[in-house]
């Protein structure tokens, strides 16, 4: 299967994802440049962290009018399965294709650390290869990673199991002192309601080489893979109503 | 015309910026500040648009690009005499 | 005409002037001026400091290109070589400390990416007066968030650096930021004009009225802008340098430029004429084709504006409209906006007539250079230090001063500043800050390369010549500590007024000590920076040179991290230990004295414990090793506990005569504290004694607690975690906001 990893004009994790992928994980990946029209028949879209467009106006705000966005939007609602870290995470939210916001960190400062997550929900495309409750340990590198939903959202993420990431401690217990950016919730990813749509705030690129401190964020990109190349039935995922962002 | 538009974060949504101001403010002595709340001004230079299509051209740039819906309402108005 | 008052506005001398006159054969016109008094003020010609630079040593087997260029290159070997500098933006960072400092971190980048370099790593060195103060915090807020909001943007990360407090600089801040870039050897770009008849090109934002100073607002000529028009400060724009920096590589990376300088100080000047003058060549540039934000601009404006992110290239006519095709892709502008011509002259026009007109060899190579009226300072005493150590008292209690020391900020730890600057991407970091050195992968190879920068001021000012030959040791040790050896430096000269004769005689020590230490350990000066004027009020700051060094390791995997491995290691010191307390931080901090030489150093011995440390590595047998640098063994001790993993600590018997204090805090040179498995331990000892280092087995590691005795004596005995909180609290504890 073939990854593709967008890069818009202020992307910077793009180089490192397309490493993690191409030479880490040894899957076909290429680079897709924001203002063209074609995926390239990738299986997957990776939105990869950076400031794009300097992270001016707010986070994603701007990407997500980029001419490739409309074909990723319709990727995403064909089910193709795509995963934002980071900025990408931001981006898909001002998109729609998955629900809430992000404000500015509790502290009022960039935080660039290694945090725990702890997976809620190991049944998706994105985490198959972790176990429920298992904890990971991974870098996260942001300003506004606060996430925010309104109430009866948060409801229906919890209803429907769409938390997928929440942040804990070393011993996997969510926390106040854990949860660095005061997310509501402790969320630190979320999918859609079809499951073909990942954000998460911390960048598993970065933990994908022992060399580098931690390898737990292999388990995504091989859920990914395990997910992908499985190819058992055809599942077409039910058509959910779409979400209201007017 | 010119026209400013202010975004600003809904009022169910914690603004720490705003509390960081308040607070200082508060240190410095400015007990009557109660409470403050952040914003961000656009101020936009429009040509050849009237004033009624104005009407309906600004709320639709601060809502779809401006202003993030979810989290932030916006108040606007034209600029007089510039 | 030109007279005293405006020749005092451009800071230039009469006699400069004269040489002006003499050198371009005419009495110059006011943009003429303007473009010499920016190219010969001190901060572009080095006016005071060429004839002591002189003395560095620049050569070395991995030398591609030294001092004289935007930033200096050495060969690494597989093809490859890194190119880095040192800069220093010092005076605007104390104006407005987010842009001063975001503005310094945007100009080091493109001095990097110029050559040819992917900026890979940013490293800061910073000073500020001490944090009680709430202006000296605010600074600081300002300077950290300005580094870590322009770095961090633009993609570079952030992997170290050093933060120091002292009174000297509550109003003279310092910013000194470092940069290391990875490029091909085949593919690096200088800033040359050649080829006449090429196109000279000016690509990224438009032209502004950032940064001209005062000199054009007395002078009725220029224009009728008032001054809230006019910014003083320049505004960075990462977000461009993003856009330019991934432009200019690619023009670089497909052939289709032939030579390239960034625009900082001076603007279009400083580029326009360096260009032509390294070509040997002239140039001919048409200012209405410059792309102007402002309206209205005037020559001399256009000219000596310092916006942020512009680069100037040259092309063959046939490349251009490549060379546009890449940068319109970037949204960025890319205008044809003169030629290279032979000749040797800049003619420069502005609405169809010639407005300057001169000899690039005058402005650029020309600039005069002073040998100014020095003073040496005052001898220091001889070791032990003065004051007397006999009037010194000792303290009570031993374990609360090592406690006090521990929430030095000097000493504390930096976790509140480096969390805030994205340290990891680019995915190369291998050694996370608060290490000794800064450890960065090679992708591809087993190559790493580990970076610090190093300088304890206090030792500089009670002895320059030793306090820089102590600079640069430390730099090497800090790079032996994680199994690196040294290949290259560059050295950011901070100091006060050149033209008090004390402060030339602190800087042609310092110069002269940093030659001294360079030439022992066979490491080649590549280039750097120099920053005088640091004073405000009369009051100078210490004489700071900093220093930045780049080592190499062949193989990452033999690469030792900070901290200790497993209890039950063996605790040894490499090093003799001295009864020397002057400038030390222990004196400072406890007896609130700056006073007494700075600890003696033997750079033969240094080297020789240093290749030992390094031998040993590399034979597998150092499981940790720390320097000791400020707060001597105690400290160092306690910071190889807070960096373990399970954060034990150790028990630790010292015998000798040296008085309490001295041997638990002095800063004797040359020391390092290494870890090893016990059945090493052994071997280790026998090659020390084989390589003629002195060493001994201390202690082991273990324990929930630190333990050091003398002679049986307990001198203090503290929880790691009661120290461990300390060292880690206190500066987040300056920055609590108050209700």
């Amino acid at each position: 299967m073939k990854f593709g990893v967008v890069q818009f004009p202020g992307s910077n994790c793009d180089f490192d994802t397309l490493h993690v992928l191409r030479h880490v994980m040894k899957r076909p990946t290429v680079l897709l440049w924001h203002k063209d029209h074609d995926l390239q028949g990738v299986g997957c879209v990776v939105l990869p962290g950076g400031f794009s467009y300097g992270d001016y106006l707010r986070s994603g705000a701007i990407a997500r009018f980029s001419p490739l966005m409309q074909e990723v939007k319709a990727f995403a609602r064909g089910g193709g399965r795509v995963l934002g870290i980071c900025n990408g995470f931001q981006i898909l939210l001002e998109l729609g294709l998955l629900p809430g916001a992000m404000l500015r960190n509790k502290n009022l400062k960039f935080l660039c650390q290694h945090v725990h997550i702890r997976v809620e929900n190991a049944g998706t495309d994105f985490t198959r290869a972790a176990k429920k409750g298992q904890v990971l340990r991974i870098p996260i590198a942001h300003f506004d990673g606060n996430y925010y939903a309104p109430a009866r959202v948060l409801k229906d993420l919890e209803r429907h199991r769409q938390v997928v990431f929440r942040y804990c401690d070393a011993d996997g217990k969510i926390t106040e002192e854990a949860n660095v950016n005061g997310s509501l919730a402790a969320i630190a990813g979320i999918r859609n309601l079809e499951g073909n749509v990942l954000g998460l705030m911390p960048h598993p690129e970065r933990a994908s080489e022992a060399l580098l401190g931690s390898e737990d964020g292999r388990t995504i990109f091989e859920s990914l893979i395990l997910s992908l190349e499985r190819r058992t039935s055809s599942r077409r995922p039910a058509r959910a109503k779409q979400a209201r962002h007017d | 015309m010119k026209v400013r538009i202010l975004v600003s974060f809904k009022d169910s949504v914690l603004d720490p910026q705003g509390q960081t101001v308040k607070n200082a403010l508060q240190t410095l002595g400015y007990g009557a500040v109660k409470e403050v709340r952040q914003g961000k001004v656009f101020e936009l230079d429009l040509e050849g648009t009237t004033k009624k299509e104005a009407d309906a051209l600004v709320p639709e740039i601060a809502r779809r690009v401006l202003a993030n819906p979810i989290i932030e309402k916006f108040d606007w108005e034209i600029l007089k005499g510039r | 005409m030109i007279d005293k008052q405006i020749l005092d506005q451009h800071n230039l001398t009469e006699d400069e002037y004269r040489l002006i006159v003499d050198l371009i054969g005419k009495e110059p016109n006011l943009t003429e001026l303007g473009i010499f008094s920016v190219m010969w003020s001190e901060h572009c010609g080095y006016k005071s400091s060429r004839v002591h630079l002189k003395k560095l040593p620049t050569e070395g087997k991995h030398v591609v290109q030294g001092p004289g260029e935007n930033a200096g290159i050495l060969d690494i070997g597989d093809g490859q070589v890194v190119v880095f500098k040192i800069e220093s933006h010092n005076h605007p960072s104390y104006i407005e400390p987010y842009q001063g400092a975001a503005t310094g971190v945007g100009g080091i980048l493109r001095d990097i990416f110029t050559m040819g370099a992917r900026p890979i790593a940013v490293l800061d060195s910073l000073r500020f007066g001490p944090p009680d103060d709430p202006k000296n915090r605010s600074v600081m807020e300002g300077v950290v968030s300005g580094i870590a909001g322009y770095g961090n943007s633009i993609g570079v990360p952030t992997v170290g650096g050093e933060v120091y407090f002292d009174p000297s600089y509550n109003l003279n801040p310092l910013v000194n930021v470092f940069c290391l870039g990875l490029a091909d050897k085949d593919k690096i770009f200088l800033a040359k004009a050649e080829g006449a008849g090429n196109k000279v090109l000016y690509v990224g934002a438009k032209t502004g009225r950032d940064g001209i100073h005062g000199a054009t607002m007395a002078s009725a000529e220029f224009g009728k802008e008032t001054e809230h028009k006019r910014p003083n400060v320049q505004v960075g724009d990462p977000f461009k340098e993003k856009l330019l920096l991934e432009a200019c590589l690619e023009v670089m990376d497909r052939g289709l430029i032939v030579g390239i300088q960034d625009m900082g100080a001076a603007g279009l000047t400083c580029s326009t004429t360096e260009m032509a003058a390294k070509g040997g060549m002239g140039i001919d540039v048409d200012l209405d084709k410059v792309p102007q934000r402002e309206v209205g601009m005037t020559p001399y404006e256009i000219l000596l504006s310092e916006s942020q992110e512009r680069m100037l290239m040259v092309a063959t006519p046939e490349n251009v409209a490549a060379v546009q095709e890449v940068f319109a892709k970037w949204d960025l502008d890319a205008l044809v906006i003169g030629e290279v011509v032979a000749g040797g002259r800049a003619r420069i026009s502005f609405k169809g007539e010639v407005v300057v007109d001169i000899p690039v060899d005058a402005v650029v190579n020309l600039c005069p250079a002073y040998t100014r009226p020095s003073v040496a300072p005052p001898p220091p005493p001889p070791p032990p230090a003065a004051p007397a150590l006999d009037s010194l008292p000792l303290p009570a209690d031993l374990g609360g001063t090592f406690l006090k020391l521990l929430a030095s900020p000097t000493i504390a730890d930096k976790e509140w500043v480096f969390r805030q600057y994205d340290h990891m991407v680019q995915v190369n970091t291998a050694f996370l800050p608060g290490a000794d050195a800064a450890l960065l992968r090679i992708k591809g190879s087993k190559k790493a390369l580990a970076v610090t920068l190093d300088c304890n001021s206090l030792y500089t000012r009670l002895d320059p010549r030793t306090g820089a030959r102590i600079a640069v040791a430390e730099a090497c040790r800090n790079l032996a500590c994680v199994g690196a050896r040294p290949i290259g430096i560059t050295n950011c000269l901070n100091f006060g007024n050149p033209e008090k004769p004390e402060v030339m005689g602190q800087f042609e020590q310092a110069v002269t000590g940093l030659a001294e230490a360079c030439r022992t350990f066979g490491i080649p000066v590549t280039g750097g920076n120099v920053s005088f004027y640091n004073d405000t009020e009369g009051l100078s700051i210490h004489p700071t040179p900093v220093l930045g060094i780049v080592g190499i390791l062949d193989d990452i995997r033999k690469a030792v991290s900070p901290g200790f491995k497993s209890a039950g290691d063996a605790v040894v010191l490499v090093g003799e230990s001295f009864e020397e307390l002057g400038g030390s931080e222990y004196l400072k901090v406890v007896h609130d004295l700056e006073a007494g030489a700075p600890p003696a150093i033997d750079l033969e011995q240094e080297k020789r414990n240093q290749e030992f440390l390094l031998e040993a590595i590399n034979a597998g047998l150092v499981r940790s090793a720390h320097d000791l640098s400020e707060g001597g063994l105690a400290v160092a001790l306690a910071e190889s506990a807070f960096h373990g993993a399970r954060q034990f600590g150790c028990e630790v018997d010292l015998d000798g005569p040296l008085r309490a204090d001295a041997l638990l805090f002095g800063e004797s040179q040359s020391r390092i504290v290494v870890t090893c498995r016990r059945a090493n331990a052994g071997r280790l000892l026998e090659l020390a004694a084989a390589r003629g280092v002195p060493v001994k087995a201390i202690g082991r590691t273990g324990g929930a607690e630190i333990t050091i005795r003398q002679s049986g004596l307990e001198l203090l005995r503290v929880p790691v975690e009661t120290a461990f909180r300390i060292w880690k609290d206190s500066l987040p504890d300056f920055f609590k906001v108050r209700t």
